[in-house]
């Protein structure tokens, strides 16, 4: 392993760089085609070039209602996203110390992790037909997808808290900071960015979630349900279209939580020698 | 102070705890009631009967799709092993600055963060008739007519389930790999052990933990899928969880319940057997 690279190295990295290939090829594939001419379809060659798909993917007779559920699994991804930050840090919090039941809830979390999509969603569609309520993209759909979010969020806030230190806190304490005061100017500044990547994950896994939302989303689809409809009844290059809008989307809010991250390490940066004059 | 940390930590864990007790808690109860459950063509009727339950056993087409899902699990499994434990070896071990490693992953990353049937649309124009694998076969002159098998098939199951998981595996194992203090293949090496000696008695064992959290992603996820098995295989194989869709589809919920409780059933028990090998809070 030390000095110059051997055969074994090269081999692994064209191994590698195969993978690489593997997982962008496909999506490559229909990034180009859906430009693909008016006249085109779903498969090379290219007949021309051209917006027409991306004009017919907003056109509501056409193709179903694209555009008002992008907007209902933005509005619910943003809410998980906020709800999961809140909730994953508070009870990363809870979980420095040895409570009862501690384990318990953190076995809740792993089953949440492991029990198929599937049956949470029937579970909570079936519960919701029991006590006679109605599913809705809001309520049910909503909380099944925190059921995803969370544990993803709580394992991320272990793994941050083995990793902080406590002297921070102690040496805010010793200062006369009450414990609110501590968290507030202590240990949220220093977490930021783990905060932010929490959230991110959150959106990113709510606004993707297609089989929790199959039993509990209600009379109007989430994104990913209304891409699986369209799936099966249309067959133009308008489908590509939309994969190219939904991946700018996600590549947007990577780009977003990026700038978020550089904003926090600039802000760090300018203020990194006030400790104690702030607030 | 004692007692008002405990209590603090009550009220900051409650969120959490709300959410799982409301949204996994109850509705795996209820299902698992609902399973006893009778029913007729428009409703459901309380009741504690065993017929659900009879009648997915008794069925030879239970047992075909319950085997059809374990095939995809465990096939599905050995390839993203394979591919996943090359890959997070090559990151952990070849590459060896911190910044090169960071990217490198990064680029297997991006793709996870669109939308899972996007990327398996996107399979399409490949694996098609006219679709450019087997174009560019036939202009290579390895084939003469387009291979039918690639898209709508068991074969195209597989490479979608190797497509989207794979990085399940790599992420956890990498996370072992990395730990490994260096120190030991060093000693590995001067005690005389070929590469091959290391990689399987000191590399291998020590990447256990990572190995089981990756399988039972893998596992767990195959077990539950039915997007997957749909799309791609064009309506000729079955899953449990496509099965129990169309029990739902047909109003038969106690019917689908008593399905959903076999097979959480089978889900948990084969993460508890992977379970034994990994202490999951120590990993993070």
């Amino acid at each position: 392993m030390n000095g110059r690279r051997g055969p074994a190295f090269w081999l692994l990295a064209a191994f590698f760089a195969l993978f690489v290939l593997f997982l962008y090829g496909p999506t490559l594939t229909i990034l180009v085609l859906s430009f693909q001419g008016p006249q085109g379809g779903l498969t090379f060659p290219m007949n021309g070039v051209s917006l027409h798909w991306f004009g017919n993917l907003f056109e509501k007779q056409m193709v179903g209602d694209f555009a008002g559920s992008l907007q209902r699994s933005m509005v619910l991804g943003l809410a998980a996203m906020l709800v999961t930050v809140f909730a994953s840090f508070s009870a990363g919090l809870a979980f420095r110390s040895r409570f009862h039941g501690s384990a318990f809830i953190f076995y809740l979390a792993i089953a949440s992790l492991i029990v198929p999509s599937i049956l949470i969603s029937l579970g909570i569609g079936l519960l919701f037909r029991v006590l006679g309520w109605d599913t809705a993209w809001y309520s049910s759909a909503f909380g099944a997808h925190l059921t995803w979010t969370l544990p993803f969020g709580l394992l991320i806030m272990f793994a941050v808290f083995n990793r902080f230190d406590r002297r921070y806190e102690e040496a805010a304490r010793d200062l006369g900071a009450t414990s609110w005061q501590t968290i507030r100017f202590v240990v949220i500044p220093i977490l930021l960015p783990s905060l932010i990547g929490v959230g991110l994950f959150g959106f990113t896994l709510s606004y993707d979630e297609f089989a929790r939302s199959l039993y509990t989303a209600g009379t109007f689809n989430t994104l990913p349900l209304e891409i699986y409809g369209m799936t099966t009844n249309v067959t133009t290059p308008v489908l590509y279209a939309l994969g190219t809008v939904t991946t700018g989307v996600s590549f947007a809010v990577i780009a977003l939580a990026l700038v978020s991250f550089a904003w926090v390490r600039r802000r760090r940066l300018r203020h990194g020698s006030d400790a104690g004059k702030a607030a | 102070m004692k007692r008002a940390n405990t209590w603090a930590a009550y009220l900051q864990v409650s969120p959490l705890a709300l959410v799982f007790l409301l949204f996994l808690v109850v509705p795996i109860a209820t299902i698992i009631v609902v399973s006893f459950f009778d029913y007729n063509t428009t409703q459901i009727i309380p009741a504690f009967l065993l017929q659900n339950y009879e009648e997915l056993v008794l069925s030879p087409v239970t047992w075909q799709t319950y085997g059809q899902t374990i095939r995809f699990a465990i096939i599905t499994w050995a390839l993203t092993l394979g591919i996943g434990f090359t890959l997070a070896y090559f990151l952990a071990f070849h590459v060896r600055s911190a910044t090169w490693q960071t990217v490198l992953f990064l680029v297997c990353t991006i793709p996870f963060w669109t939308s899972n049937v996007i990327r398996m649309i996107s399979w399409i124009p490949f694996l098609g008739r006219n679709g450019l694998a087997n174009m560019t076969l036939i202009q290579l002159g390895l084939i003469r007519e387009p291979l039918e098998f690639l898209l709508f098939s068991d074969f195209a199951v597989v490479l979608t389930y190797v497509h989207l998981y794979t990085l399940f595996m790599v992420v956890p194992i990498f996370n072992s790999m990395i730990r490994i203090d260096r120190s030991l293949l060093e000693a590995a090496r001067d005690a005389g052990a070929t590469g091959w000696q290391t990689l399987w008695t000191v590399i291998v064992p020590l990447c256990k933990p990572g190995i089981a959290i990756g399988s039972i992603f893998i596992v767990t996820i195959v077990m539950g899928d039915f997007v997957t098995v749909r799309m791609m295989s064009g309506g000729q194989s079955a899953s449990v969880s496509l099965m129990m869709m169309n029990a739902m589809s047909l109003l038969q919920y106690p019917a689908a319940a008593a399905n959903a409780v076999v097979l959480l059933l089978l889900v948990l028990l084969t993460v508890a057997a992977m379970m034994r090998l990994v202490d999951i809070r120590k990993e993070l």
